[in-house]
């Protein structure tokens, strides 16, 4: 594991923390490039604010502005970052307990209908 | 804050390794209890698939095949698009425990993260939108 993997991990929960940081990535992600005037003629946040919070997500890399009409900067989202603290999430979300809990069911089922008396459990994902 | 590469858990279950090792590596076994439905060529390198009612059909590879020890597969990782090529490696290990199964599943790889290879896929991949886009865009005005 690269460290810096988790320094960009750390970038993007600190920047999903904010709930106007979230909006301003989720209006990116969903309508594509935009201007800071743009984002804010969308969102219940200032221009300044969303200045400031895209400034932010640059330094992160969450974002990267690029140069639009009449010298007017757009800001698109970077998704790589993201694919980075998705990996720590997706280590969260496998849920082996439940699956481990119904191969048990499904095992103490199949013994039942075969007829076989099941044994006495030493130790169950309930003990 | 940890970034945990691999998940291990142990469960002792009162069935005998031969039982434990059907539910395990046959489509009826992994259908009643993993997925809703499930194929397996159970061999090293078979294909196997597992769905759930009403969400998608997830494609494995079977890499180990040891009955009735040893059961080892790759499967896409949670969360990333489904052409992502990167997958975590799951194995299950049976122990005879008693008259019943010491099982042991560890799923390894969460962590893998080629150092600047994803920039790379992920940033061209952007691009490449992009320039499909542009493509179609040139396409339907010249048309």
């Amino acid at each position: 594991m690269p460290p810096d993997t988790e320094a960009i991990a750390e970038q993007v929960f600190i920047a999903l923390a904010d709930p106007s940081r979230r909006a301003i990535l989720a209006a990116l992600a969903s309508g594509g490039p935009a201007t800071a005037t743009d984002l804010a003629a969308g969102l219940p946040i200032t221009r300044q604010a969303i200045a400031k919070h895209l400034a932010l997500l640059a330094e992160a890399g969450l974002v990267t502005a690029e140069p639009g009409e009449r010298r007017r900067v757009r800001y698109r989202v970077r998704s790589a970052p993201m694919q980075a603290a998705q990996q720590f999430l997706a280590a969260l979300a496998r849920d082996w307990d439940g699956s481990l809990g119904a191969l048990q069911d499904h095992l103490d089922r199949t013994a039942r209908r075969s007829g076989t008396t099941p044994l006495r459990q030493a130790q169950g994902r309930h003990g | 804050m940890g970034f945990p590469d691999r998940i291990e858990r142990t469960v002792d279950l009162a069935h005998p390794p031969g039982a434990v090792w059907a539910a395990l590596t046959t489509a009826e076994g992994l259908g009643a209890w993993f997925g809703n439905h499930a194929a397996i060529d159970l061999r090293p390198g078979g294909a196997a698939e597992l769905s759930w009612a009403g969400g998608p059909a997830v494609a494995l590879r079977v890499e180990r095949v040891e009955a009735p020890r040893v059961f080892g597969f790759t499967w896409p990782i949670y969360g990333l698009p489904g052409d992502d090529p990167r997958r975590t490696y799951v194995e299950f290990t049976l122990e005879p425990a008693g008259a019943g199964t010491r099982l042991t599943v560890t799923e390894s790889g969460f962590a893998q993260l080629p150092a600047g290879a994803h920039r790379t896929a992920y940033d061209g991949n952007t691009e490449g939108w992009a320039k499909e886009l542009a493509e179609l865009a040139g396409y339907l005005d010249a048309t």
